[in-house]
């Protein structure tokens, strides 16, 4: 695979990359976790503030008006991306987990005992639990695809809990702790044939692959706009339009209503039954310009980079000695999930952030995976299409600095 | 035997033989190795301390009216941390321990682990000493 990622002309996009950390040059390998946001998506947000900040929808004047035209192009840049069939498919959310919380509380109007939902042991905290509360809720049973020892899901055992039972399906797209990526056309496919609808958490996996909702045939995709280039507190959940009309609201309150009497209130239609109050305006604008950031470098480019960046990292993290990677799938994002043999991972994150160097440590909100390995934490590295291999080699430098203090 | 602010002190002039942070650092997980460690069986869940990402369990006795500290800890440079906090909070009656400040962690360099957000739980870890000296004044009376 060839890219063609300018990369002295993309950091130039990201003003953070220039600065310095603890007196050494920002490494920054923490993107699963959040990424950079380029200029052009920060002068959105200067721009609306100075410009045309107002609130959307149902005002008369001129400046309501620009925010809200600006607002809904922004849901058709979103729709576009992910190829929904409709814009009213596209509910603006404050994140995944808003997206996840939103399905879930729909379908407990949807369950009754004895249905079963199938999770998979992959998942980040926010993909289960609110899968548990809605069990708790309805007395439906929670099933779990176990994963392999290269963190993979064990692809039989989930044909094997697939029944009539099954009602729901939830998978992330890619495992923010591992970085694999899921067999999610198949899981859709198989679930379909049962009956059962699919959401799947697309939060690791937007920054990377354009996911096409309606090849995927998937009902229910989630993503969030901060790992995407955009602000926080802004995310996108896709519905397919039957399920929106067929769950009820969330949250009650201005925006989503039709008609309020105190003997009965309507609901409006989509995608603003789904979202009360006055949204992230601001949030929402902006994420749409990461996400034209995006499509103008290319996902291909995008993935190609990575994939470069992933192979050279690995090569070079192996070589340091005793290190231990989780996650060895050959379907996988540029994500590093490692340990050195008899050090903790906070440790070595404590020590290479003193040099500069920004990864995560401890069990990623999926505490799961590491009880499976058995593990306190990992380290994670994480990279992003606006990194470099000297930046790994800095990495790979002060991750043997770490493993000579910490011995 | 010395009391808080002395070991203190102490610490404080220790450190200030380094100059740079690695050095610091390397001392403190020397610290660590030479941490009184806790007894195996109360490294149980209740004395692991909340809000450290490394995991670190604290044990406090009563010998002739001072209270004495034990502790451990999975990562290093926690272990240190906590070293450090039980050499000078250690064999102190419960009132002294009660009334001393810890503004000696930001003179040895380690004032960016004192933010409570921090994920290493260094103002858990002192929380927890004082607890434990609270909890033996309050039997003591």
């Amino acid at each position: 695979m060839s890219h063609q990622i300018d990369i002295e002309k993309v950091r130039a996009d990201f003003p953070i990359l220039s600065r310095k950390v603890n007196g050494h040059p920002l490494v920054y390998f923490d993107n699963a976790a959040t990424s950079q946001t380029p200029k052009v998506v920060i002068d959105a947000i200067v721009e609306y503030y100075e410009q045309y900040n107002a609130n959307i929808h149902r005002g008369v004047h001129s400046l309501s008006q620009e925010a809200t035209d600006a607002y809904e192009q922004a849901r058709e840049t979103l729709r576009a991306h992910f190829n929904a069939a409709k814009k009213e498919e596209i509910i603006f959310t404050s994140g995944t987990t808003h997206g996840i919380n939103l399905v879930a509380n729909g379908f407990a109007s949807q369950l009754k005992a004895g249905d079963e939902v199938i999770v998979s042991a992959l998942e980040h905290h926010s993909n289960i639990v609110p899968w548990q509360m809605l069990c708790e809720k309805t007395g439906a049973q929670l099933k779990v695809i176990p994963m392999t020892n290269s963190g993979e899901l064990a692809m039989d055992a989930f044909h094997e809990l697939l029944s009539d039972k099954t009602k729901l399906v939830f998978v992330n797209h890619v495992s923010n702790a591992l970085g694999t990526i899921n067999p999610i056309e198949t899981i859709i496919s198989e679930a379909h044939k049962k009956g059962a609808a699919v959401l799947i958490d697309g939060a690791q996996a937007a920054p990377h692959i354009k996911a096409d909702v309606q090849a995927l045939d998937v009902d229910f995709y989630v993503v969030s706009g901060h790992k995407m280039c955009g602000p926080t507190g802004v995310g996108v959940l896709y519905g397919k339009e039957e399920w929106l009309i067929k769950l009820p609201p969330y949250q009650g309150g201005g925006e989503m209503i039709d008609q309020v009497t105190f003997e009965k209130t309507t609901y409006a239609g989509l995608p603003h039954k789904f979202e009360a109050g006055t949204p992230n305006i601001c949030g929402g604008i902006a994420f749409g310009k990461a996400i034209e950031y995006l499509n103008g470098l290319g996902f291909e480019n995008i993935a190609a980079y990575e994939h470069e960046l992933l192979t050279y990292a690995t090569e070079q993290l192996l070589a340091v000695g005793d290190v231990m990677i989780y996650g060895t799938s050959s379907e996988k994002t540029a994500v590093i999930s490692f340990n050195i043999e008899g050090i903790h991972p906070y440790d070595i994150g404590t020590i290479i952030d003193k040099l500069g160097i920004a990864v995560r440590t401890g069990h990623h909100c999926a505490q799961p995976i590491m009880d499976y390995y058995k593990i306190p934490g990992t380290v994670r590295a994480s990279f992003s299409f606006y990194n470099t291999k000297e930046e790994i080699d800095a990495f790979v430098q002060a991750v043997k600095r770490a493993k000579i203090m910490l011995s | 035997m010395s009391n808080i602010k002395e070991i203190q002190e102490e610490i404080v002039d220790e450190f200030a033989m380094f100059d740079d942070w690695m050095q610091r650092y390397e001392y403190m997980i020397e610290l660590g190795k030479s941490l009184p460690l806790i007894d195996e069986q109360y490294k149980t869940d209740e004395n692991i301390i909340k809000g450290c990402q490394s995991k670190v369990w604290v044990h406090a006795d009563m010998e002739d009216g001072k209270v004495v500290f034990t502790a451990d800890s999975d990562a290093i440079i926690t272990k240190g941390i906590i070293a450090i906090l039980v050499r000078a909070f250690s064999n102190q009656e419960p009132k002294a321990i009660l009334d001393a400040n810890t503004d000696f962690i930001d003179e040895i360099g380690l004032k960016e682990h004192l933010s409570p957000t921090r994920a290493n739980g260094l103002v858990s870890m002192i929380k927890q000493l004082k607890m434990y000296a609270l909890a033996y004044q309050t039997k003591v009376q």
